[in-house]
């Protein structure tokens, strides 16, 4: 069993099709006796760092996740979820992150002149480093991106994306991964890369 | 690089597609959950769903739809029509939809932009914009094209990347239903302000309109609605054609 973890951002809803769609079952849910149970942990997130951090926190949920990823639980940070497995966030003053992957998050527009922003759609994956996450998929496809904000990573690089400049895509570190874009909306290539977790 | 995307639009009466000329004239097409998977098959990039029904039976036939198709299509989801308030963005979104896209309401209430983007976000609000050409230049019109407003084009799209929309979708009245090209004059104008991404809409006709929208305006994206349900050609090939003249896209 998947659990989603539910800190009271973003629409979970296209998320837990996905995994259906996949045959993993899973459980969107604040609980933590579930999320201890759980064979394997996905963090979504939409919106803004300094709130998300802030509720992780409020509802303790931060301490349980950093427990479980020290158990050596499979953990999937998606989008914004990825990006609070580091250490802190520039996105609209200082915020603090889960700290369980080394770097920052930092605005997009301090690094790109001529490209809008957010960086919204389909863009290409380039593998730096071997992921299990993508052993069902190709250098070169494409997954589906939105966001203004991105990881600069202090380690655990997996994958980027050319936007301007190569942007983290993808981090992993032991049992803990990341992605900033969207599998549950990546088409075929986004649910493979979801089957991939489930297998991991 | 960034691909150029594809964009099927579906408009739902009862639960129905329809497709219609200049903004009206509606025929039955299909069934929604049908053509969705249709085109995510075919390589569409994304969805966009506007509800067209006024009643209220109409719009929970819609949501409906909407988690029907969001339950097996796993690309990303507009929706529009009768987005008037933050309990129409819960609704939506709540039935499976990622991004909301608003357009007479929030020529009525301009405040709606803002007040959507600061709770959901940024990259969910879409400001789609009705626009024909008067002798004042072009104007921004209300309720389905059939209302005039004072609305500048250009200052509303400022407007609305101010307030905090993440996307603009140009619908051309000109243009539209008539197949004979997107309105790239229109669609200059608006990309020359903004830096957000801009979906151009109304008039694709035929694959060397979509060659020259891309070659000749930054646009990000392009809306077809009746070639794409009429089958005059398929998205895979539209892509093929795309990419065999050196523009980015995803195949």
């Amino acid at each position: 069993m998947i659990a989603i973890i539910d800190y009271g951002v973003g629409n979970l809803f296209s998320l837990q099709q996905s995994l259906k769609k996949i045959g993993a079952k899973s459980k969107i849910t604040s609980q933590k006796n579930e999320i201890e149970r759980a064979d394997r942990l996905i963090l979504p997130g939409v919106g803004a760092f300094g709130d998300a951090a802030e509720k992780l926190r409020q509802s303790g949920l931060d301490v349980v996740i950093k427990e479980q990823c020290n158990s050596g639980k499979p953990l999937l940070g998606i989008c914004l979820g990825m990006q609070l497995l580091f250490e802190r966030s520039f996105e609209y003053g200082e915020h603090r992150g889960l700290g369980i992957i080394k770097g920052e998050i930092l605005p997009l527009k301090d690094y790109v002149t001529d490209l809008k922003i957010p960086h919204m759609g389909w863009n290409s994956l380039k593998f730096v480093d071997d992921n299990p996450l993508f052993k069902n998929i190709s250098q070169g496809d494409y997954v589906y991106f939105v966001h203004s904000f991105f990881a600069k990573c202090g380690e655990g690089l997996s994958a980027t994306t050319d936007y301007g400049f190569d942007v983290t895509a993808a981090v992993r570190k032991n049992n803990v991964y990341g992605v900033q874009f969207h599998p549950e909306k990546s088409g075929k290539t986004g649910l493979k890369i979801l089957r991939a977790f489930n297998e991991v | 690089m960034l691909a150029k995307r594809i964009i099927p639009c579906l408009d739902v009466r009862n639960g129905r597609v329809v497709k219609g000329k200049n903004f009206s004239g509606l025929s039955d097409v299909d069934d929604p959950v049908a053509l969705a998977s249709r085109y995510s098959e075919s390589g569409a990039d994304e969805l966009v769903f506007y509800d067209i029904t006024a009643s209220s039976e109409g719009r929970a036939l819609f949501c409906d739809v909407l988690s029907a198709v969001a339950s097996c299509v796993f690309i990303p989801l507009t929706v529009g029509g009768g987005i008037n308030s933050l309990n129409d963005f819960d609704r939506v979104l709540k039935c499976g939809a990622d991004k909301v896209s608003v357009n007479s309401g929030a020529i009525a209430n301009p405040e709606l932009i803002s007040e959507a983007a600061k709770r959901y976000g940024n990259q969910c609000v879409v400001l789609s914009m009705d626009v024909k050409l008067t002798d004042g230049g072009y104007k921004i019109f209300s309720h389905g094209g059939r209302i005039q407003t004072e609305l500048d084009a250009v200052e509303w799209a400022k407007f609305g990347e101010n307030s905090g929309a993440g996307e603009i979708v140009v619908n051309s009245i000109d243009t539209d239903g008539v197949k004979k090209g997107f309105d790239l004059p229109l669609l200059n104008k608006i990309c020359d302000v903004v830096n957000i991404p801009v979906v151009a809409s109304g008039g694709a006709g035929s694959i060397n309109d979509f060659i020259k929208l891309f070659k000749t305006t930054k646009v990000d994206a392009g809306l077809g609605a009746s070639v794409f349900h009429f089958n005059e050609f398929t998205i895979e090939k539209l892509k093929k054609e795309l990419r065999s003249n050196n523009i980015e896209v995803r195949l």
